[in-house]
């Protein structure tokens, strides 16, 4: 593996997604613990901002103009520590120690503990309203950087996540812009019959948002919603990203049981495999 | 002790205007409450600066984060059961584990909202915010001590909880009065028990303490108003100079300010009596806030019976 730079062809950045899916598959075999399915789900989501759309600087961590990520659904992190090693924000060998004692790479994400984590997240519903917090705050400091916040879609069935979409649209915060990661499941089943989140798009419409519906997996669907969400004014974006849990791994797709666990040694020589020989 | 009562977060209100003209990097958010809290003074001052965010107090807190990442000094308020225990989560997730600094100001506490009942009584607030790590808790005294806590906590950039009360309660300070994190202030001087009490209750103290020494009993007042970091200097002080060590609070016994006490002491060598005066874990009802002090034990006569009994 080696650093990548951080502006990229969409070809580039399918080679980009293949060699994180490897990443988050192998330090989570390491960890023995964690989550695969949503990591999978929303890699060309995250490797999309961190390798195409999002303005940072690896050497500059608190640069005050760059743009924020957050991972509102934190469970999702070994794809943003992934991300963030491929940056040059620590050294590829830190992914060796995810969740391990004294790790800077703790089990969902801590702020004081990982370079290029902005705000501590892992209990659900929490991002957004962080992240309205933070384009509050630059447009008092008159800052024009943007704030994305990546949900999961069972997630949203925590009530705060609504209170913060409520806030959003009446602040007119047009820098924020959250990403659904719609990949349809959640821990004990599939969201509609844990708890009925559908319709999506309609609901973030009704609270005044600007909605916009992808292939989370394309990155040209990708790149082109991350660029308008920039441009609209008033009001912030959502982009409900349709996508698969487990994307990339053909045992896990879908699979709602590899969402909170690691895959076995037997698991990732399997999953390698076939990750290193699908085309990009 | 002046004849003067003002509410603890009238005093509040003031100080945040007096802070926001000093600081531009302050702003302050409630949630539906401003006019309650007193937050509304400083909306009126610095509109700009002022956040409503609705009745929606975890979004509150976390919005607080996100502003106080960004280098922002934030003041966030609404009732104590609301901003304790509503969004208790986000305030321990978010605010503490991180040490953002976010300053939860918390205003009707206690009983002594009265007659809006339980539903509005933190009793729980000092227990649930004290046990969460990197979370200082202050319950000041006065008015006066107020502000003294509001424009210390302004300086730093760690979190903390601030204690407030809805109703008038008399001035025991004067403005040379000096607030330091982790220090008491040692009200009477006294060597057969000590009375250790915070927020409304330390004026009963200093009436108990009064009328005791009419009967030769000799009570030390301490106002413990930094619950966390607490004074240990001051309770082993009490524990070596006097007899007895009873804690005065508009809280439950169960996590107060009481067992704070409680906690240092039982790390000293020597046994203490103790007794901790305040709610004994129950809820209160509607009354009027002298009625409910009266009714749940935080009166002055109650005060001397339990002081006469453990000597």
């Amino acid at each position: 593996m080696k650093q990548f730079k951080l502006q990229n062809s969409v070809a580039e950045l399918k080679e980009i997604a293949k060699q994180m899916r490897v990443a988050i598959l192998k330090m989570l075999h390491r960890a023995g613990s964690g989550h695969s399915g949503g990591s999978l789900s929303c890699v060309e989501l995250i490797s999309g901002l961190y390798f195409s759309e999002l303005r940072h600087d690896p050497r500059n961590p608190s640069w005050e103009d760059r743009d924020r990520f957050i991972i509102s659904k934190g469970h999702g992190c070994p794809t943003v520590y992934a991300a963030l090693a491929f940056a040059g924000y620590f050294p590829l060998a830190e992914l060796d120690t995810l969740r391990k004692l004294g790790s800077i790479l703790q089990g969902h994400p801590y702020s004081r503990a990982t370079t290029g984590i902005e705000v501590s997240t892992g209990s659900l519903g929490h991002g957004l309203a962080m992240a309205n917090g933070i384009a509050l705050a630059a447009r008092l400091n008159k800052r024009n950087h943007h704030v994305f916040c990546l949900l999961g879609d069972g997630e949203i069935q925590e009530g705060e996540v609504w209170e913060a979409t409520m806030a959003a649209a009446h602040y007119r915060l047009d820098r924020v812009c959250a990403i659904l990661d719609h990949n349809g499941l959640q821990i004990d089943g599939p969201n509609d019959e844990v708890m009925k989140v559908m319709p999506v798009v309609e609901k973030w419409q009704a609270f005044g948002w600007h909605t916009i519906q992808i292939d989370g997996h394309n990155f040209d669907q990708i790149l082109a919603a991350y660029r308008a969400a920039r441009k609209v004014v008033g009001k912030p974006t959502m982009i409900v990203a349709e996508t698969v849990k487990g994307k990339g791994v053909s045992f896990m797709e879908n699979v709602v049981d590899f969402h909170g666990v690691a895959p076995t040694e037997e698991q990732l020589v399997r999953a390698l495999r076939e990750i290193e020989s699908s085309q990009p | 002790m002046t004849a003067d009562k003002i509410a603890t977060r009238d005093a509040y209100g003031e100080v945040l205007v007096e802070l926001g003209e000093q600081h531009e990097e302050i702003v302050v958010l409630d949630a539906d409450l401003s006019k309650s809290t007193r937050t509304i003074k400083f909306a009126k001052r610095f509109p700009d600066r002022f956040f409503n965010m609705g009745i929606a107090e975890q979004n509150m807190i976390d919005t607080a984060c996100g502003l106080a990442v960004s280098g922002k000094t934030v003041f966030a308020s609404s009732f104590a059961i609301f901003a304790s225990g509503r969004a208790w989560e986000q305030v321990r997730n978010s605010i503490c584990y991180s040490r953002y600094n976010v300053k939860v100001v918390a205003t009707h506490a206690g009983i002594s909202v009265g007659e809006d009942g339980v539903s509005h009584q933190a009793c729980e607030d000092v227990a649930i915010m004290r046990a969460i790590p990197n979370m200082r808790v202050f319950v000041p005294a006065d008015a006066v001590e107020t502000k003294a806590i509001i424009r210390t906590i302004a300086q730093d950039q760690k979190p903390a909880y601030v204690r407030l009360g809805r109703a008038k309660v008399p001035v025991i300070y004067d403005d040379t009065y000096v607030f330091h994190a982790g220090k008491a202030s040692q009200l009477r001087e006294g060597t057969e028990v000590a009375l250790i009490a915070m927020g409304a209750t330390v004026v009963l103290a200093l009436e108990a303490a009064a009328r005791l020494a009419e009967e030769q009993i000799s009570v030390r007042v301490i106002n413990m108003s930094s619950v966390k970091p607490i004074d240990r200097d001051a309770i082993l002080a009490a524990s070596n100079e006097t007899r007895a060590i009873v804690t005065i609070e508009e809280h439950n016994v169960i996590g107060g300010l009481g067992s704070a006490v409680a906690e240092v002491l039982v790390t000293f060598p020597h046994r203490m009596p103790m007794r901790m005066i305040g709610l004994q874990d129950t809820f209160a009802q509607s009354g009027s806030y002298t009625e409910l002090f009266e009714r749940y034990g935080l009166s002055v006569p109650n005060v001397i019976r339990v002081i006469k009994e453990i000597l």
